[in-house]
């Protein structure tokens, strides 16, 4: 599964590699570092939505090195580049997923981030990988959310928990959870609202989920992944922040990372909250979902190594 | 990280220790901050090169206003031409024959559908009668969220369903509206990439179909440094006539509207500020570039207090700190200033964190409670206003019953003043002058 995935990562990433990485490749390409090396390097990174923090980091760390390490050629400086990113994504643990007999992934980010849809992706790729599936629909708020969901669930092939309109989440997750327990399935991916994380009383809300999937089965939810838009700026990185601090985020899954850009603040979102991405959105079909493999990623945004 | 741009400039200067005319090399290391602000903030990093080149021509040799910090000024030089560049708040031009077609476009999860019943809500308050027209026929129940938008509304959504194509759903929705009597038609499309050539090329065929008054881009106000990317190849391949930023209620500085705005040229027409249908706005210039440099309303707030705080007024007032004066008729004075500004819970409103400095003098100061000091203060006599020191038990019992306060009331009010007095000791030893003062107020 991780090659055809990782292949196609690097499809997804190839508009990204032939636009503004790549030009960081041929900037990098054999020549002479200068001052306008930095200058390029610094408006390439800041395009790519890296941030102007860690992109100040970044050339910090470079110039640093390139005076240690006497590197006059910008191919070197690419391969430094290179080591500097990743650094910044250091390879996180497995999944706490399988480890019980019914696990829970609760799904959380702001309105329009593509949670319904990288839900769908989600369900499609566990059944694949043979696992009971049980999809919970509580974004009970949005018009029509739940018939997003339902039809999802018909093309993955899985059974979906639903509620009434305006109804209380936390009363779906309850249900499905109970469901999944007497029915013997394996895990339950939860649906919740969009709601902009500056939103106190949503963000109470998810926090009262979260309590209703703990008393129902221990320990849940075992994973609780954040849906970043890739097209999204800085926001991203308070989006995470609040969405951490109220429900405990154990990673991201960068959604659309099929369009032009570059999902660069991710490096941010790693650096200052530790928080890995586990999941890439790569098109708009259910299979369109990979697992996040950070030198596949790096390697599409650098363009290909030179050995 | 600091606060603000303001902050951002006023420790530039501080170490730059200089006051008055800007000089070349003091202008430098301003427009870096001012450039990182912007970068921050996600204005695109081309278009904050041009912008940056703006302001160094204005900033260097401007002269510097007395009641402004060289920091104020330069963060209203930036403000003015951010104003510029976001442009006058557009309107919708309904022109022409009705029925007139509006059509939303945009990418994925940027807001169309909620926008489409917004517009709708606002335009029938506005006396029209809008058909709105579910031409979303890819995403799941797109369709049928329009449909329940529709409903709750209580107005019409025209809709064939998800097999028909969506430029003869359109089509047909505007010979609708013409024979029903419907006077605007708005469009709901199916998100896109806007490199996504065979979607595009769809859009086109609806645009040719029903030849819209507006052509309007729907952009999250968190989108990054694709804005551009994004504006731009939506505005080639189907001319857009406006901008709709979305999501606004959020925390996010909106750098992108600048970024569009500036790629394409067109206005933007409203923003969304809320998932309810009736949280819709006009958008204010203003507002937003304040927003987009992190700042509140400050602007607001400082030519507000130009305007109320005359020279003589404050020279008066600096004496009196430097000679340890400062008494409670003084007190009574700065109180009556600020509150010329305006209600005191909109000046807190501008300025954000200005509400946590003010925690040890009240926890939630509100016009209520500056009215009751203000009574308080009133009712004590012109002895005790100077010396404060002479109340007792008595006098106390006596300024609660004449104010309609407590005792308790009183007695928290000369304690603040006591702190005050103290603060307003140490900096008359120091040079901070009239401006500390000013900032200790807000």
């Amino acid at each position: 599964m991780t090659i055809g995935f990782a292949q196609s990562l690097k499809d997804s990433l190839t508009r990204t590699r032939n636009t503004v990485f790549s030009r960081i490749a041929n900037l990098l390409g054999a020549s002479q570092v200068t001052e306008e090396t930095w200058d390029e390097l610094e408006g390439l990174l800041i395009q790519a939505d890296v941030g102007v923090e860690t992109t100040l980091h970044l050339i910090e760390q470079l110039r640093r090195r390139a005076s240690e390490e006497a590197i006059l050629q910008t191919d070197t400086l690419q391969t430094a580049l290179r080591e500097e990113l990743r650094a910044l994504l250091p390879d996180p643990p497995p999944l706490d997923l399988g480890n019980r007999p019914l696990d829970v992934i609760l799904i959380v980010g702001v309105n329009g981030s593509g949670k319904t849809t990288s839900i769908a992706k989600l369900a499609y790729c566990y059944k694949q990988q043979g696992r009971q599936v049980l999809l919970a629909a509580a974004d009970t708020f949005r018009a029509a959310a739940m018939d997003q969901l339902g039809i999802w669930a018909g093309r993955a092939g899985v059974n979906i928990i639903t509620g009434s309109v305006g109804g209380d989440p936390g009363a779906i997750i309850f249900d499905a959870l109970q469901s999944a327990q007497a029915r013997g399935m394996d895990l339950v991916i939860a649906d919740t609202a969009g709601r902009l994380h500056t939103q106190y009383n949503l963000m109470a809300e998810l926090g009262k989920i979260r309590t209703v999937a703990a008393k129902n089965v221990p320990t849940a939810p075992h994973e609780t992944l954040l849906v970043l838009d890739a097209t999204t700026g800085q926001n991203a990185l308070s989006q995470a922040k609040h969405f951490q601090q109220a429900v405990d985020v154990t990673g991201v899954i960068l959604a659309k990372l099929d369009s032009t850009a570059k999902g660069g603040m991710v490096f941010a979102i790693a650096r200052e909250l530790g928080l890995p991405v586990r999941f890439v959105g790569t098109g708009e079909r259910i299979e369109h979902l990979a697992p996040f493999d950070a030198d596949v990623f790096i390697d599409g945004l650098l363009g290909p190594t030179n050995n | 990280m600091f606060e603000n741009l303001t902050d951002k400039l006023q420790a530039v200067f501080k170490r730059l220790g200089k006051r008055g005319i800007l000089r070349e090399a003091d202008v430098e290391e301003v427009l870096r901050e001012i450039r990182l602000a912007l970068l921050e903030a996600d204005v695109h990093y081309k278009v904050v090169k041009d912008f940056v080149g703006r302001i160094r021509e204005r900033a260097i040799g401007a002269e510097i206003t007395k009641s402004l910090s060289p920091a104020q000024q330069v963060v209203k030089i930036v403000h003015a031409e951010l104003i510029e560049t976001l442009g006058q708040p557009g309107r919708l031009e309904l022109k022409g024959p009705a029925p007139y077609v509006l059509m939303l476009v945009g990418l994925q999860g940027s807001g169309k559908t909620t926008m489409v019943a917004k517009l709708s809500r606002h335009l029938k308050k506005g006396g029209h009668l809008p058909l709105m027209v579910a031409g979303d026929t890819y995403r799941p129940a797109a369709i049928r969220q329009l449909e329940v938008l529709g409903r709750q509304l209580e107005m019409p959504v025209y809709s064939e369903g998800q097999h028909v194509p969506p430029p003869k759903i359109c089509a047909n929705s505007v010979r609708e509206a013409r024979q029903r009597g419907y006077d605007v038609v708005i469009l709901d499309t199916a998100g896109r990439l806007q490199i996504d050539d065979e979607m595009m090329g769809e859009l086109e065929a609806v645009k040719r179909a029903v030849n819209p008054v507006e052509t309007l881009l729907v952009a999250d106000a968190m989108t990054g440094q694709e804005a551009v990317n994004v504006a731009a190849g939506f505005n080639e391949r189907v001319g857009l006539t406006g901008l709709i930023l979305t999501k606004v209620d959020g925390d996010a500085r909106g750098g992108a509207a600048i970024s569009m705005r500036a790629v394409t040229g067109v206005p933007i027409k409203f923003l969304g500020t809320g998932e309810k249908t009736d949280a819709l706005e006009v958008f204010h210039p203003d507002r937003l570039a304040s927003r987009v440099l992190g700042m509140g309303d400050v602007l607001t707030l400082i030519e507000r207090a130009e305007s109320t705080f005359d020279q003589e007024q404050a020279e008066h007032l600096e004496r009196k700190i430097r000679e340890a004066s400062f008494d409670l008729e003084d007190f009574l004075d700065q109180f009556q200033q600020i509150r010329q500004m305006g209600p005191l819970s909109q000046l807190l409103g501008m300025v954000p964190g200005l509400s946590q400095m003010m925690d040890d003098v009240s926890p939630e100061v509100t016009d209520q409670q500056f009215k009751r000091i203000e009574a308080i203060i009133l009712s004590m006599t012109p002895e005790e206003r100077r010396n404060p020191r002479v109340f007792n038990a008595s006098r106390k019992r006596r300024v609660a019953r004449g104010s309609g306060t407590t005792v308790q009331e009183v007695n928290a009010l000369l304690k603040q003043f006591r702190q005050m007095q103290q603060v307003m000791k140490q900096m008359g030893k120091g040079k901070r002058g009239l401006r500390g003062v000013m900032r200790l107020f807000g």
